[in-house]
């Protein structure tokens, strides 16, 4: 089916680099004999360990518990763990979190407790799928690691009626999700109508980038097979970035997504394909996601291609297995070369959302040259797909206040860099936007925490003036009642001692018997 | 296998596609065939007046860079004060004595540059910052042009043209006014003066096919360096197509209703520097309107204010006043000119001010 596309804003023609990878089969990467399953490997908090050191475990065996819509973490293979400690994790600030660090026994067998393979999915409920892809702890595998089933839960209240399956890899280099198509295609697009029945969505798109003719066939051939709903194809003109949420929606359907609102406010919903092949194989095969496809390349890489990695798998075991490093590799980047981070270790382990690692020498990663004042050229607003001004956010972000920086829209930018990337000038806009952005979202944070505390204030100046209005209500009546005897008591003094010793030896009488004195007594 | 050293950088982690340099060499570039034509056109005093205006320019703007204390090297390699100084040059008329160009570039880079901050914080287009401080100061001087001549039979040789250059008077006692005409503009002005037709005052010496005789190429060479600028995406098409479009429909217009009165559109684009303007000064992107539609109107205004001093004022081309006078509404025009964000309701002014 041709699907009619449209266009969005700004964009720019990157070269895709993406020969190299692509030339050499999609092959499993050797197991490591240590593995580091961090407990943090998605947007949201870290799980609880549900293991602790010397225990043993088997593939599929749950290493972190999930709650509330943080999604579990499952042992990539079977061996015994060696501890479970704070480690560095690839992070763009180098975070250190609690990872499971697993010795693989090289048995690699999976765990019995796995749940049911569910091959006639078309009869489950879609809640029993969406709390399926939440156990098998599937998340976002296109790089943003947001919980699959939090997003499927968020988009059955308003009611998805499109489903886009991302599969346009819009950064130079990168090729896993055009990998996974060649070789699955047939488990992508089960993957995509079993979400689509996870979501009530009854359009379902897959678009992948023009020109990836190979792709196209393999997924043409396999569309027709299988239960579920029909199945469109799209391919997008190349431009990053067109695999962006917001720009892929408009490119597919001519329709904007509110800057206030997210996709599934407006009934559209967007999942990445390795996305929709984790789901496939929770569902139709009872199996949690322990591994992903990883693009190992750059020129600093001897043999670039495609690796099915284990979660938790270290970098530098990819990168021997792509043939190790040549020539001087100067810089490691997790992810694609306009939104992804340098890291500084290849000790790090892989997680489930790096889709790329990019090795490069000084000539792919040329040294900052130092910026030239901005000569207002505008090219950065002519690229920009949310049609921003960086030319003027500039200025406001570089200031020590760069609340002005709000009202022209800075919180939409999506850091996809094109301006940075097109500046003659060699400012580092995209670095400036994301330090000022977050200095305006730290403001606001410190503004709802600074309500909440003044609402905690009045609450308790509240029940302060309550409390003290009732005690001295209390006091009051007390007073009153005290009053009150003295004009209703016998006049004889007498016969009040009389009566004060008799409640004395009562007392005494009770505690005798054991009951203990209560302490209420009017004395 | 030893375990390499990772620098760490920002993202994005590719090699940036252009540069300021890259910017105003493919200007420069651009400049050529428009500026070659002027020399074979009105002689070797244009060459003389551009050599001179960058001789200057250089050593104006390493004077300043070291009294503000800025790194030399990138600033003076960037191109822009060259670009300045072949812009002003190219605006002078062919025959000026050498201190002419000297103290124009000197104050387009000294007053219109540098003492706002230099490179990106001029809001004046400097050029036309020197080019009006000249033509105010020495009114006689600037409109004195040579008449149009192809081939070496009229205009001056290389030794006139340099002498005249040095010294201020001519060889073997000629005088200037023996040499020189007025440009067509000028004819129109003072012909409509004398109560002439324009179609009768187009009959005189020095007016062509289009427009005046040898300005007529001189503007379609720029505008071929132009195209060849935007083709490059060096400059947008809104700056030039809004300068050409607001001097050609009041002109259109004017002259539907009256053609002897007000000259036809083509002879405005094609005279003066209006090809020039429209696509080599009005596009200094520092002191230009940068939204999209805010760089339209900035142009349109351009056009219209470079047309109605063409037609009522006192100088007989405007577009030095045209492009300064804009320059001053730039910030309004950003202002008000936004673009509607991806996914927002339409753009208000707001608050965001250039600090």
């Amino acid at each position: 089916m041709i699907t009619r596309l449209f266009s969005f804003p700004g964009g720019l023609r990157l070269p895709d680099h993406t020969a190299p990878s692509t030339g050499r089969v999609l092959v499993r990467a050797p197991l490591p004999e240590r593995l580091i399953v961090p407990l943090l490997q998605h947007r949201g908090d870290p799980c609880e360990p549900a293991v602790t050191a010397g225990e043993r475990v088997r593939r599929g065996s749950l290493v972190g518990r999930a709650t509330g819509e943080t999604p579990p973490v499952h042992a990539p293979t079977s061996g015994r763990v060696l501890s479970v400690e704070p480690c560095p994790v690839p992070h763009p600030a180098g975070l250190r979190v609690p990872a499971v660090i697993l010795e693989a026994d090289g048995e690699d067998v999976w765990s019995e407790d796995l749940p049911p393979p569910w091959q006639d999915w078309e009869t489950v409920s879609p809640e029993h799928l969406r709390q399926r892809v939440h156990e098998a702890g599937v998340v976002g595998l296109g790089g943003a690691g947001f919980p699959t089933a939090t997003k499927l839960r968020a988009g059955a209240k308003p009611g998805i009626h499109t489903l886009i399956i991302n599969g346009v890899e819009c950064e130079p280099w990168i090729s896993c999700d055009q990998m996974l198509m060649l070789s699955r295609p047939q488990d992508v697009i089960e993957g995509a109508r079993i979400l689509a029945r996870a979501t009530g969505a009854t359009r379902l798109i897959l678009a992948l980038e023009e020109g990836r003719t190979a792709c196209l066939d393999a997924l043409r051939r396999a569309m027709d097979q299988g239960p579920g709903i029909t199945l469109e194809l799209a391919a997008v003109p190349a431009r990053y970035p067109a695999g962006g949420e917001r720009q892929l929606i408009q490119t597919l359907t001519g329709r904007e997504v509110p800057s206030a609102n997210l996709p599934p406010d407006m009934g559209f919903l967007c999942q990445n394909v390795a996305t929709a092949a984790a789901a496939r194989d929770a569902v139709v095969l009872g199996r949690p996601l322990t591994s992903r496809v990883v693009t190992v390349t750059g020129n600093a890489v001897a043999a670039p291609q495609n690796l099915e990695a284990r979660i938790g798998t270290p970098m530098h075991t990819l990168i021997e297995a792509a043939g190790g490093y040549c020539g001087t590799p100067e810089r490691l980047v997790m992810g694609g070369p306009m939104m992804g981070f340098a890291l500084d270790s290849d000790r790090l382990p892989i997680t489930k959302t790096s889709n790329c690692l990019l090795v490069g020498d000084g000539a792919l990663f040329p040294a900052e040259a130092p910026a030239m004042p901005c000569i207002r050229c505008g090219a950065c607003a002519e690229v920009c797909p949310v049609r921003l001004l960086p030319q003027e956010l500039y200025w406001h972000a570089r200031s020590e206040r760069p609340e002005p920086a709000r009202d022209l829209g800075l919180l939409d930018c999506i850091d996809c860099g094109a301006c940075a990337v097109v500046c003659p000038s060699r400012i580092p806009l995209s670095q400036y936007f994301r330090y000022a952005k977050s200095e305006l979202q730290a403001t606001d944070r410190a503004h709802v925490q600074a309500e909440q505390a003044r609402r905690r204030y009045l609450l308790r100046q509240d029940r302060l003036t309550r409390e003290q209005q009732a005690q001295e209500e209390r006091r009051r009546r007390k007073k009153a009642a005290l009053r009150q005897p003295a004009t209703n008591r016998s006049p004889d003094p007498k016969a009040a001692r009389q009566a004060a010793i008799q409640a004395a030896v009562e007392r005494a009488k009770r505690k005798k018997a054991g009951a203990g004195g209560d302490g209420n007594d009017p004395a | 296998m030893t375990v390499p050293a990772f620098r760490m950088a920002g993202p994005p982690h590719i090699a940036p596609s252009g540069s300021v340099p890259a910017i105003m060499r493919s200007v420069l570039l651009a400049l050529i065939p428009g500026t070659l034509a002027m020399i074979l056109i009105f002689g070797w005093g244009v060459l003389i007046n551009v050599l001179i205006a960058v001789a200057v320019a250089l050593p104006c703007e390493a004077l300043m860079l070291r009294l503000r204390n800025r790194p030399m090297e990138p600033f003076l390699q960037d191109g822009s004060a060259v670009v300045t100084a072949v812009l002003l040059a190219l605006a002078l008329p062919p025959l000026t004595p050498w201190w002419m160009p000297a103290v124009g570039v000197a104050l387009a880079l000294v007053l219109g540059k540098h003492l706002y901050g230099g490179l990106g914080f001029n809001p004046f287009n400097p050029a036309m910052v020197g080019y009006a401080a000249l033509l105010v100061s020495f009114p006689g001087q600037m409109t004195v042009w040579l008449p149009p001549t192809i081939g070496p039979s009229g205009s001056l040789g290389l030794m006139d043209s340099l002498h005249y250059a040095l010294s201020g008077s001519l060889r073997g006692g000629l005088e200037l006014d023996a040499l020189t005409q007025a440009t067509p503009l000028d004819q129109i002005r003072t012909g409509l003066g004398l109560e002439l037709t324009v179609g009768e005052i187009r009959t005189e010496p020095g007016f062509g096919l289009l427009a005046g005789a040898g300005w007529q190429w001189v503007n379609l060479l720029f505008l071929a360096g132009g195209a060849w600028l935007m083709h490059r995406r060096v400059i947008a098409w809104q700056i030039p197509m809004g300068v050409l479009l607001g001097l050609a429909v009041p002109a259109l217009v004017f002259w539907t209703a009256n053609p002897d009165q007000y000259a036809p559109p083509l002879l405005h684009l094609l005279s003066g520097g209006a090809m020039l303007a429209a696509f080599f000064i009005a596009t200094d992107p520092v002191s230009a309107a940068t939204t999209p539609r805010g760089r339209f109107c900035f142009g349109v205004g351009i056009g219209v204010l470079t047309w109605v001093i063409r037609t009522w004022g006192g100088y007989p081309d405007g577009i030095a006043f045209g492009v300064l006078l804009m320059n001053m509404a730039v910030p309004l025009i950003d202002r008000y000119t936004r673009p509607r964000i991806h996914g927002r309701g339409k753009p208000g002014p707001g608050t965001g001010e250039r600090s």
